[in-house]
Order: structure tokens, then C-alpha cells, then sequence
């Protein structure tokens, strides 16, 4: 299981979404919340969010020089990989734990959400959505492992294992019993519900057993 | 920053074994100014062999404290901003009470006589110390290795006292791969004839046992990285073996000095003490339970550990903060890469002099309200 090791990914939702989920995420929390975020990076939104929320801030972090950099601006991040960094935690330690741009990388997804629904009372999912109709072109037209603004790398280059899609992520809340709270879909500058299967790059998920 | 030790003297210290120390004097340096809320005091505790003299010049030789590259203006425990005080532990020979310091029962000095000490003994004092500076709360306690173990003992201790805890290359208990080292230390001290059952002073004392217990304990501090760098198999002053048993190789002449120069500094029965205390240390008191001992604690911590120290692994570390993560404490935890092994914490302060001032900050934000 891993954390967010690689440079390239956590910053290209931003590209996409500007500062946007910090907008989203932050709407969704409350005021003082406990919050923990996997795959924290440098720990800008829960830096954003200990500022504008006051909540309770936690990280998990794989990448040493990143923790390094989160500590240094006064987050409290735990250098470790998500699946161990999750196991020590009481029932309902936190009110969300949130994953950001990292669920396709885990070796063991379904296990992982089963620990964050665990760990918290909810939880706030976000991740790129293969569905997406360049996603679909691509495989379709030029018979190759798609390689789309969502998905930039070659297939022997990408840290990602686990390709699912909007669809999927709602067949899988619908089995396990999950409560979807709330969902958007984003593309571009776009957010809508229309298609969204189709037409969304990024899904975020509001979710709680 | 030319700085000069200060000592205190305390009527009475009760120890876990169940004896009494009086008087017991202990030397401390204080670096930076307490504010007027009183809110910026940090205790550093240091290692096995340190002292009191943490930071700055001092006035005596002029040499620069144990932890100068850490500690003074603009540097990680910055003494524009914060209130710094290092005091030298129970057992040590640095100017506070150890077994070299006079027994006024007697008139001579301890010896075996002086009682076997612990980690929350030495706590214990610092708290003493502490008190009569009018501490009420320490912003930050911390320390490697030993220190680390005296700072996790502070926040377990004193819960009400204590804003921060930054434990560095350190264990809530030593393992026995430690005690096996701490063991064969003492045993090279007291093989050495001129030990003499600890009643060495005002002769000739233990230095070839001392040398050689610190000729292993360096060891320990590096690792096998930083000894290749450093040494190799390069000779020393010659082209060719010498076929005997003279100095051959860099690092027997390494090993050679270093334990030569600590013998002028320290003293054998206060290695023997506090290598004993350090054995004793088990934060959990033997129940097993890491969360359990911090069940009361409410400390904000910091703690680090470094790749390549084999002395005190990562694991190490990783426990501790498992333990405050159970608890839902408030822990960041980094292993910084390095590899300058256990030695990491004292000479390769570049990543943690960022992560510890940044965590020293925003800790007194959340004190100041700021």
C-alpha cells in the first residue's frame, strides 16, 4: 500500500481543479473537526484546513522529504504507508479521513476504504475517474493503454494498479452498504451531474457506513 | 555566545531504590531570556556522555557545547525566541551529584557507595531544577538517545507540565542488543585492575577499561556506511602493514583517540551508573503496554529516528508513536535519511533542524494563541 511517493501525482488534480478541493473539501468539514488525510503530501490542505476549519489536523505521508516539509509547517504527519498507518487507530478516531488522488495506487483498495469507514465516521474520496470519454477514446481508437491528462503515464511508468470508474466507485458504495452523503464531478472547469460518468475527470465522494 | 555553567543545590533526592541523596548539586547552563509569560522554556536533556554545556562558547575553554550546531541564534532551539536550560544528569561527573562527587557521610567520594540510579530519578531532579527556576510549563522537552529516553519520561511524569515532547534516536525501552553493549562496557571497566572496586579516586584510575568501553560505544554511534567513508581500510601513517600490533588502519587510530580523550572528561563509575539506568528504562514498567504508560500523557510530540542508526532502530520509534496514535495523541513522526548512523542527531542536523523548528513553532503558537 502506498502513500503519495511520487512528485508527479498529487499536484496534477490541482492542475485541474485549481485550489478548488480545498473549496470542496473544506464546505463538506466542519468547524473543529478531527480530520486525517492519507497521503498528505506536504500538508497544505490540512495546514488550509487547522487555519480556516481549526480542526483537529492528522497526515499520513510515505515520502520522508514531504513529511519533513509538512512537520515544518507545523502538521502533525506520520511517516508511514497508508495500510500500516491505518491499523493502530481506534474504531472512529477521526470525523473524516480523506483520500485524495491516491485509491487507484493501493495494492488492496476494498481494504483500505473498509479501514478509513473503520478509523472514521465518514469519508471523503476523491480520484480520477477511467470512465472519462479520452479515457474510453483512446483504448478505442488507438488500441493503446490510455494515456490522458487524468492518467499521463506509460503503463510501464504509472503508479497506479487499481483503474476504476465513477460507476464503479457507486456499484461498490451500493454493495458494501456505504451512504454516498454526498458526490460531485469535476472536469476542467466544469462540474455537473450530467453524464458524469462520461464527462467527469475527478469524482469526490462523500461517504459513511 | 560565551556561557557559564550555574549550580544549584538541592537538600534531598529520593531514588527508585529506595535511598536518599542530600544534599545533591546540579549544574545547568541557560541560553536566551524567559518571556514574561513564562512560556517559552525548553528543557534539552542530553546523552549519555554530555553534560551541561549544550550551546555556546564556554567562558571556562571556550569550547562550543555538545549541541551548539542545534542551539543559539536563529537555529533550531533559536535563543532569540525561546528560553533554552541543559543541566547535567544525576550520575554524571560533570558538576552535578555522581559517584565521583563526596560523600558528606564520609568525607570521600561515593564510589560504589553511591546508589544505583534511574531515568525518572534523573526526571526527577531535573524536575527540582525546574521548579526553582519557576518553570511552571516547558514549551518543549528534548533529547537523543539517553535524552530522549528523559524526555519521554517528562511527558509521562509530568503531563501537566510538559506542551511538547521531542524524543531523537531513542527507545521507551532498551532492547538487549543495548544492554548487551552497556554490558560489555562495564565489564571492560571493571576488568581493568586499576578499577579497584570503584575506589580509584585521588590514584590511578580505570583509563585503558574506560578507553576501551568507549572504543565500543563509538561503534554503536556509527554505521557501517559512515566507517567505510570515513576510514576504509585506509592505513594509518604507513604504506604497508607493519606486522605487529601497533596502529595499522585509521580507524584503530580513530577508535584509539577517541577513547584516550574520553578518558580525561569522564568518569568510569558514572559510566557504569548511568549505562545502568539506561538499562533499567522501560517506560511501560513491564507490563508490556506502551499505551498504557501513556495513557495520561498530553504532550503534543515530535519524534524522529534516523535510517541508518542500528543502535536505536526506527522500529524503535515506530512504537512509540503507534502507541501515542492508539491514543489519538497529537504525534508527527519522521525517519530522516542519514548515514552518519546513532551520531546522526548530533552531526547531520540539516532536515532535522527544519522539521524541529518548525514543529517548536507552531507549538508555540498553539500556547501563545498567536
Amino acid at each position: 500500500m502506498k502513500g503519495s511517493s511520487d512528485s508527479r501525482r498529487r499536484p496534477f488534480v490541482r492542475e485541474i481543479l485549481g485550489r478548488s478541493d480545498f473549496a470542496i473539501i473544506g464546505e463538506w468539514i466542519e468547524q473543529g473537526a478531527r480530520v486525517l488525510d492519507l497521503g498528505c503530501g506536504e500538508g497544505e490542505l490540512l495546514e488550509w484546513l487547522a487555519q480556516n476549519k481549526q480542526v483537529e489536523a492528522r497526515g499520513i505521508e510515505i515520502d520522508s522529504r514531504k513529511v519533513q516539509r509538512a512537520i515544518a509547517r507545523g502538521v502533525s504527519v506520520y511517516h508511514g504507508d497508508i495500510d500500516q498507518g491505518l491499523s493502530d487507530y481506534p474504531d472512529e478516531s477521526f470525523d473524516y479521513i480523506i483520500l485524495s488522488q491516491t485509491l487507484q495506487e493501493t495494492r488492496r483498495p476494498l481494504h483500505v476504504l473498509r479501514e478509513m469507514l473503520r478509523v472514521g465516521r465518514r469519508a471523503i474520496v476523491a480520484f480520477p475517474n477511467y470512465g472519462h470519454w479520452s479515457v474510453r477514446l483512446s483504448l478505442l481508437l488507438r488500441g493503446r493503454a490510455p494515456v490522458t491528462r487524468c492518467f499521463p503515464y506509460q503503463w510501464y511508468d504509472s503508479p497506479n494498479i487499481h483503474f476504476l470508474t465513477i460507476r464503479d466507485f457507486q456499484e461498490l458504495a451500493r454493495r458494501e452498504a456505504w451512504t454516498i452523503e454526498r458526490e460531485i464531478f469535476l472536469s476542467g472547469h466544469y462540474s455537473g451531474r450530467l453524464l458524469a460518468n462520461l464527462l467527469a475527470e475527478v469524482g469526490v465522494f462523500l461517504i459513511r457506513k | 555566545m560565551v556561557v557559564e555553567t550555574q549550580y544549584a543545590r538541592f537538600d534531598s533526592l529520593s531514588l527508585d531504590c529506595g535511598a536518599t541523596l542530600s544534599p545533591v548539586d546540579v549544574a545547568y547552563e541557560t541560553y536566551g531570556r524567559l518571556n514574561d509569560a513564562r512560556s517559552n522554556a525548553i528543557l534539552i536533556l542530553h546523552a549519555f556522555s554530555g553534560d551541561a554545556h549544550a550551546a555556546g562558547l564556554s567562558r571556562a575553554d571556550g569550547k562550543p557545547g555538545w549541541w551548539d550546531n542545534m542551539i543559539g541564534p536563529g537555529k533550531a532551539f533559536d535563543t532569540e525566541q525561546y528560553f533554552v536550560v541543559c543541566s547535567n544528569v544525576l550520575g554524571g561527573c560533570r558538576g552535578t551529584t555522581g559517584p565521583s562527587s563526596i560523600n558528606p557521610a564520609t568525607g570521600r567520594p561515593y564510589g560504589l557507595s553511591f546508589p544505583v540510579i534511574t531515568i525518572s530519578d534523573m526526571v526527577r531532579l531535573q524536575k527540582m531544577l525546574v521548579d526553582s527556576l519557576g518553570l511552571e510549563r516547558l514549551l518543549a522537552v528534548c533529547g537523543g538517545s539517553m535524552g530522549g529516553m528523559q524526555a519521554l519520561e517528562w511527558a509521562v511524569a509530568y503531563p501537566d507540565r510538559v506542551v511538547s515532547a521531542i524524543p531523537i534516536a531513542t527507545t521507551a525501552r532498551s532492547s538487549a542488543q543495548q544492554i548487551a553493549f552497556n554490558e560489555v562496557g562495564r565489564q571492560a571497566i571493571m576488568a581493568d585492575p586499576d578499577w579497584n572496586g570503584g575506589d580509584y579516586y585521588g590514584a590511578k584510575p580505570p583509563a585503558r577499561g574506560l578507553a576501551v568501553a568507549r572504543m565500543v560505544g563509538h561503534i554503536t554511534f556509527m554505521s557501517d556506511e559512515s566507517m567505510r567513508v570515513k576510514f576504509g581500510r585506509r592505513l594509518r601513517q604507513k604504506e604497508k602493514f607493519g606486522f605487529d600490533f601497533s596502529v595499522d588502519f585509521e580507524v584503530e587510530s580513530y577508535l584509539r583517540y577517541r577513547g584516550s580523550q574520553f578518558v580525561d572528561r569522564f568518569d568510569a563509575n558514572s559510566y557504569l551508573y548511568i549505562s545502568k539506568a539506561m538499562d533499567y528504562f522501560d517506560l511501560t514498567n513491564g507490563t508490556g503496554s506502551l499505551t498504557e504508560a501513556f495513557r495520561n500523557v498530553r504532550a503534543r510530540f515530535l519524534v524522529i529516528s534516523f535510517t541508518s542508526d542500528w543502535l536505536y532502530p526506527s522500529y524503535q520509534s515506530v512504537e512509540i508513536v503507534n502507541a501515542l496514535r492508539a491514543l489519538n495523541r497529537d504525534v508527527a513522526y519522521c525517519e530522516l535519511p542519514s548515514n552518519y548512523g546513532h551520531d546522526a542527531f548530533l552531526v547531520d542536523i540539516g532536515e532535522q533542524t527544519e522539521i524541529v523548528r518548525g514543529f517548536l513553532a507552531s507549538t508555540y503558537r498553539m500556547v501563545d494563541g498567536a
